[in-house]
């Protein structure tokens, strides 16, 4: 005897969704809509005391983001999730739902430019402060805990530079500190892993990237596990305490396994109003819905890419999980049994020079700032993503002058090696072309 | 809300307001290895609306202290303790599952206490598939993945929860695993498959008694709760279309409506 639940391919395409609810309409449709009709002044009252399910006004609410919202909690095994307007809009709520002034957060080194910045330099304006440990330093995460911590903060694969966290353990830690362990898990989506059977506890996601995966919306989400005890100890009380914007309400004691959600979306979406607009949310799920076939496609032309890149006299070195000469190249098989990710980041012969050479005469790959398109693309990030960062940051960061970041896509792979042997030509001899 | 029952801790959600006893109380019961949460989408509206509301927390489960009862009669018989405990003499019971043999039980024994039964996805007996009772009795998390299967319908198994950003299967699922399996789940799934003075109890009830029944209920099938229904002296009933047995999340709305009406009729606020 087996469950009959759907399963992942199904889910991307079905989950959250019923056409006979919405007059038969088999696509999601667009609810273009900032406001939805009261029956009567009772069914007004009974959706602002949470008496029932329901939209009130699109900050808080709209029935096209919830299909999304439910979509990614079915495809990640969390048992609730809310969207954003973009990845670090997300990240953000996520922390504020969490913390307050005062708190305190334990993050990997190896984060998001933006995400590092928020955490580094504008948190602390909130009295928030953050301790960073670099992702393989498992032990660094236990040490730099402190009374007023709050979280564990990672990136599965560390951006940009594809160091791996070992999740399993760094839960470990987190749980036996009475704190949940958050990931952003943008680089992976669930097809490639699910953090929450690594003992995580929130995954937050730009959706920007793998999972709407056409470069077209900006979009994030916050996604709970369901399992973390919020009630354990007195940690959190703006979640077990009763709550003041909410007649007294205890979120834990109410809600349990979504409470999170729940006061993401009652406190945060009410007071910060990152809200996802319907039509974002419905080109997300268009990508989603062909998450699994791209994702395959991205992670093989990936690991061919690798190989390449690794036989290619220009190439001083690869980073990818799944090199095996990659120091995670074990656990990541444990952790991304399915394909290690579609980024790939190298260093050029000749240094800063050679790879501006190269960025400026690949023409398929296109140099833009951001990951997880279905085109090919490429970057330098000392010069841009992270160019706001000194030397000792950068080195800290994982980062290198030499550093090219290449975020593969689903072309026909002879063409984007053809395109790179042109880059890797005019990198030779930088001195003609680099300024072309 | 705290307080005990037999020198042991009892949770019970008053559904968002505070517990006040001069308002009529209604007792909700849940099912098989679940917990207050359940509810939500019923309790707050009656706390708002005149009611003082508890939905409880079995022994063991949720954030109620102690060990699981084992038998749906020790269960009846816990539930007018906690009437006694809160200072009433007399409630409404509202049952899903598991908690309609216990609501059945505690009205057919308490007949002076119990003012009116509402029953969700019930049926007289709840014989269990004996693979599913072996392996909830050893925790294995696959029984909670059969009763998520089993015990939802369209809405849960595609989605589009009431409460926006919500997920049934795995909200369900978690809810079940907040304890051990075995000690929760297994314990009451034991419990059903022993009870079988369903329609004895049925029998003898003669208090306003309302059945709320589901078309795809694959645990307490349509059948079997029309059977229980039958038993019941001018016992009123209602089915959901196209819904499981987690009517009272999977068609919240539609539960909610069917239920008001009848407490608003049969245990007026006076
Ligand atoms: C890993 C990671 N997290 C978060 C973000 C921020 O997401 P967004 O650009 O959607 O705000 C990005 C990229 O920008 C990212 O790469």
């Amino acid at each position: 005897m087996d469950p009959k639940t759907y399963k992942f391919d199904t889910l991307s395409l079905h989950a959250g969704y019923q056409p006979d609810k919405n007059g038969g309409s088999r696509q999601v449709p667009i609810y273009q809509t900032t406001s939805y009709l009261f029956d009567d002044v009772d069914h007004a009252a009974a959706l602002f005391n949470l008496e029932r399910g329901g939209h009130i006004y699109s900050r808080i609410s709209n029935p096209t983001v919830g299909v999304l919202e439910e979509r990614v909690a079915a495809l990640e095994g969390g048992t609730a999730a809310i969207a954003t307007s973009s990845g670090m809009a997300a990240i953000f709520l996520a922390i504020m739902t969490l913390c307050e002034s005062g708190d305190h957060i334990v993050a990997s080194s190896q984060v998001y430019g933006g995400t590092a910045n928020l955490l580094r330099l504008t948190l602390p304006k909130f009295g928030i402060n953050t301790t960073f440990v670099k992702p393989r330093d498992t032990e660094g995460f236990q040490k730099a805990i402190k009374e007023n911590t709050k979280c564990i903060f990672g990136e599965l694969l560390g951006n940009p530079g594809n160091e791996l966290m070992n999740m399993p353990e760094v839960a470990d830690i987190a749980h036996n500190a009475g704190i949940p362990l958050m990931i952003d898990s943008t680089y992976q989506t669930p097809y490639l892993c699910k953090p929450f059977d690594f003992g995580a506890d929130i995954v937050v996601h730009s959706l920007t990237k793998w999972m709407a995966g056409h470069g077209s919306s900006m979009a994030g989400i916050i996604v709970e596990g369901g399992k973390f005890n919020w009630m354990q100890n007195d940690k959190f009380p703006s979640l077990t305490k009763e709550y003041e914007g909410y007649h007294g309400l205890s979120f834990a004691e109410e809600f349990g396994p979504v409470a999170f959600t729940m006061k993401a979306r009652a406190e945060g979406m009410r007071d910060f109003g990152p809200c996802l607009s319907p039509q974002n949310a419905w080109n997300v799920m268009q990508g989603i819905e062909t998450l699994s076939v791209r994702m395959e496609k991205h992670c093989a032309n990936a690991e061919k890419m690798v190989e390449y890149l690794m036989a290619h006299e220009s190439v001083a070195w690869v980073s990818h999980p799944s090199a095996p000469d990659h120091p995670d190249y074990e656990l990541a098989k444990k952790i991304l049994p399915k394909g290690r990710g579609s980024m790939i980041a190298f260093g050029i012969k000749g240094g800063k020079e050679a790879g501006t050479a190269f960025i400026n005469n690949v023409k398929l790959a296109s140099h833009l700032a951001n990951v997880g398109d279905t085109r090919t693309l490429v970057i330098h990030p000392a010069s841009a993503t992270h160019s706001q960062m000194d030397e000792a940051t950068l080195k800290f960061a994982g980062l290198s002058q030499d550093m090219i970041r290449l975020s593969v896509g689903i072309e026909d792979i002879d063409d984007i090696k053809n395109d790179f042997e042109d880059g890797f030509r005019a990198a030779k001899k930088p001195k003609l072309v680099a300024n072309k | 809300m705290k307080f005990n029952v037999s020198n042991e801790e009892v949770f019970a959600s008053t559904g968002g307001r505070p517990f006040d006893k001069n308002k009529p109380l209604i007792i909700f019961i849940h099912g098989s290895g679940l917990t207050h949460m359940c509810w939500v989408l019923q309790t707050r509206y009656f706390a708002f609306h005149g009611y003082s509301v508890l939905a409880l927390d079995l022994p063991g489960h949720g954030l109620s202290a102690g060990k699981s009862l084992t038998s749906v009669e020790e269960m009846a018989d816990w539930i007018n303790g906690v009437i006694d405990a809160v200072g009433f003499n007399q409630a409404s019971l509202v049952g899903h599952s598991q908690g309609c043999l216990v609501a059945i039980e505690c009205a057919s024994r308490y007949p002076n206490k119990i003012k009116t039964l509402s029953l969700m996805g019930g049926a007289g007996a709840i014989p269990m598939n004996p693979e599913l009772l072996a392996l909830a009795e050893n925790s294995d998390p696959k029984a909670v993945d059969l009763m998520m299967d089993f015990a939802h319908g369209p809405s849960g198994h595609f989605g589009g929860h009431p409460v926006p950003g919500l997920y049934h299967l795995n909200t369900g699922s978690m809810l079940v695993q907040s304890k051990e399996i075995k000690d929760t789940l297994g314990v009451d799934f034991r419990a059903c498959e022993n009870y079988t003075n369903g329609f004895e109890a049925a029998k003898k009830l003669d208090l306003p008694t309302l059945s709320i029944l589901a078309d795809k209920d694959r645990m307490c099938r349509l059948k079997d709760g029309q059977k229980l229904a039958d038993h019941i002296k001018g016992s009123e009933v209602h089915v959901i279309k196209n819904c499981g047995h987690m009517m009272l999340l999977e068609e919240a709305d539609q539960t909610l409506a069917i239920l008001k009406k009848f407490i608003l009729d049969k245990y007026p606020i006076i």
